[in-house]
């Protein structure tokens, strides 16, 4: 039975048949079949996605919320129902903890800006890992400028992994937030989040985690992390670009002052005063981007008909395929060796900048990333400017793995 | 400013003309020859001192880091240009190939969107690279322009 299990589970991922149902992997780029190997900064669209989007613009296209008519009722539901879906996707206790935002960007900056201002002291302290995105640094270092609280950084290995001793030194009453990814941009590193949690619990300082990376490649329970706060952005878990998730404890959310003000946040407005909704729409000013909502549920809904395990098990196939090979490269220097890694390889070729060996390989239509991946600090303990970054997600092959090796061995003969 | 002994060493301009250029690029068949042929021409570019990649030197708008020193000898403008990337270096110097040496009239008469075109190059670079080659050409033909007073 345990190998019949095993055989159903093998054959339910076909990643040729994945690869199907994404429409832009099927094309040529400067004459070669495109490698699509930047996922972390963005990852392609299913046409179960773009096909909700058209759908939706097609056939119900109304404004949320306000409108008695039945296009309205259909739009409404359908952002409500994406809510709910979310919700189920991260294993929210309740939809209404589920915030839509532009990205993980936008949700970590209403976190600082409405938490932070109305929370942080001066003396306060905000820590964040050397590796991070600046996304998750520069919020906090406005919002400590403005509250006289200070940002402070957790030293990280040269291996690439959180200093947990130091984490510990660093944690005392002064700390009222971490800040720290779920998975690392730059390196791939998989941070031990929900360790990370039950130490800052410890002092009573509240945990954000910037799952931007993560949602694509792990399933997110935020009970089970017991954060506070998560972010994550649709696009990076083949969404479309421009929606996004905060979702927070919901006794943080009710007692954090709106951020934005506009329509829809807000219950009854006179001069003399306005009284706001409660929780989503409070932190929801504006017309919401509705039709990313809905694409973002299919998208949720196209990875969860995919068997998890199944999803797993081929991407970390994949990446220690391409880690091996690169451990035989000759002259290939990998950034970022942690135990747990996902989804991302980060290298060097010696002497040759990375931009070099990203033009290259473009010609050879391989799609990689090159440059400080946003995260100069990490950058700068290394003492480099930059790597080249080659990132996974589920429908990326072994093959294509080859044709990366293929393409670098090029890009060296003829730089060398 | 004064001409030192990199503006006068350089073969952009010199050795290497505009011309040049043109004519080996529509030789070539492939993207190998003729990004081959482009890193070889970065190493033909004279490096510039380190003391004079300051921050007023850096070309806003490349993606990668691009240097440029200015300098006047009699009515004739010569550059300087350097970056921490192999194939933008071979760009910079099919820029140069045009630009240096030339006098300030010289600069502002020449047909650059004609050369490039004529190369068939900014087709072959992603939109950010062929601006960051564009922020060059407008650092050097404002230069110029300074210079005509």
């Amino acid at each position: 039975m345990e190998t019949l299990a095993k055989n159903i589970r093998q054959q339910a991922f076909d990643v040729e048949a994945v690869r199907r149902d994404f429409p832009i992997l099927q094309q040529q780029v400067n004459g070669y079949p495109l490698v699509y190997l930047d996922n972390a900064a963005t990852s392609q669209k299913p046409n179960a996605v773009i096909d909700a989007i058209s759908d939706y613009y097609r056939g119900y296209n109304a404004n949320v919320h306000r409108g008695i008519h039945t296009l309205a009722e259909k739009a409404t539901a359908a952002i409500e129902n994406a809510r709910q879906s979310l919700a189920g996707f991260i294993n929210s206790p309740a939809p209404e903890q589920v915030l839509w935002t532009r990205g993980t960007t936008e949700a970590i900056n209403l976190v600082a800006y409405s938490w932070g201002r109305s929370n942080l002291k001066p003396g306060d302290r905000v820590l964040v890992p050397i590796l991070e995105h600046h996304s998750s640094i520069v919020p906090w270092q406005m919002a400590t400028e403005s509250t006289g609280a200070e940002v402070v950084p957790i030293p990280v290995t040269p291996s690439g992994e959180i200093d947990m001793a130091a984490l510990d030194a660093l944690l005392d009453e002064r700390v009222k937030m971490v800040v720290v990814s779920h998975i690392s941009n730059a390196l791939g590193t998989v941070n031990p989040v929900a360790d990370i949690v039950v130490r800052a619990h410890r002092v009573g300082a509240k945990v954000l985690i910037d799952g931007a990376q993560a949602v694509a490649h792990t399933p997110v329970d935020v009970q089970a992390l017991n954060c506070d706060f998560y972010a994550f952005s649709g696009h990076k878990m083949f969404g479309p670009t421009g929606i996004g998730v905060l979702w927070g404890r919901r006794e943080l959310l009710e007692a954090m002052p709106p951020w934005q003000g506009g329509g829809e946040m807000i219950e009854q407005v006179s001069f003399a005063g306005t009284s706001y909704q409660g929780l989503p729409y409070r932190f929801e000013a504006g017309t919401p981007d509705i039709a990313g909502a809905i694409g973002l549920a299919a998208a949720v809904d196209y990875l969860q008909r995919l068997d998890p395990v199944a999803v797993a098990a081929h991407e970390a196939d994949v990446l220690e395929y391409a880690l091996a090979q690169g451990a035989d490269f000759d002259g290939l220097t990998r950034f970022g060796e942690a135990d747990h890694v996902a989804g991302v390889f980060s290298f060097l070729l010696d002497g040759i900048p990375p931009s070099d060996v990203g033009m290259l390989l473009d010609q050879q239509g391989i799609a990689v990333r090159t440059g400080h991946h946003c995260a100069q600090p990490i950058m700068a303990q290394y003492g480099i400017p930059g790597t080249v970054r080659a990132s996974f997600a589920l429908y990326n092959t072994r093959a294509e793995v080859d044709r990366l090796f293929e393409g670098l061995a090029k890009a060296r003969r003829m730089l060398r | 400013m004064t001409a030192t002994q990199n503006s006068t060493g350089n073969p952009f301009g010199n050795t290497i003309s505009a011309e040049d250029i043109k004519e080996t690029l529509a030789f070539f068949d492939t993207w190998e020859e003729r990004y081959q042929y482009i890193i070889d021409l970065g190493k033909e570019l004279p490096p510039m001192d380190d003391e004079l990649k300051t921050d007023e030197r850096i070309v806003r708008g490349c993606q990668s880091q691009v240097w440029l020193n200015t300098l006047q000898e009699n009515d004739h403008l010569y550059f300087e240009v350097d970056s921490d990337a192999f194939i933008v270096k071979g760009l910079l110097g099919i820029i140069l190939a045009a630009y240096n040496g030339k006098t300030p009239q010289d600069i502002l008469d020449f047909d650059i969107e004609g050369y490039f075109e004529a190369l068939d190059l900014i087709r072959h670079l992603s939109a950010t690279r062929g601006n960051g080659l564009r922020a060059l050409v407008q650092s050097i033909q404002s230069a110029a322009r300074q210079s005509k007073g």
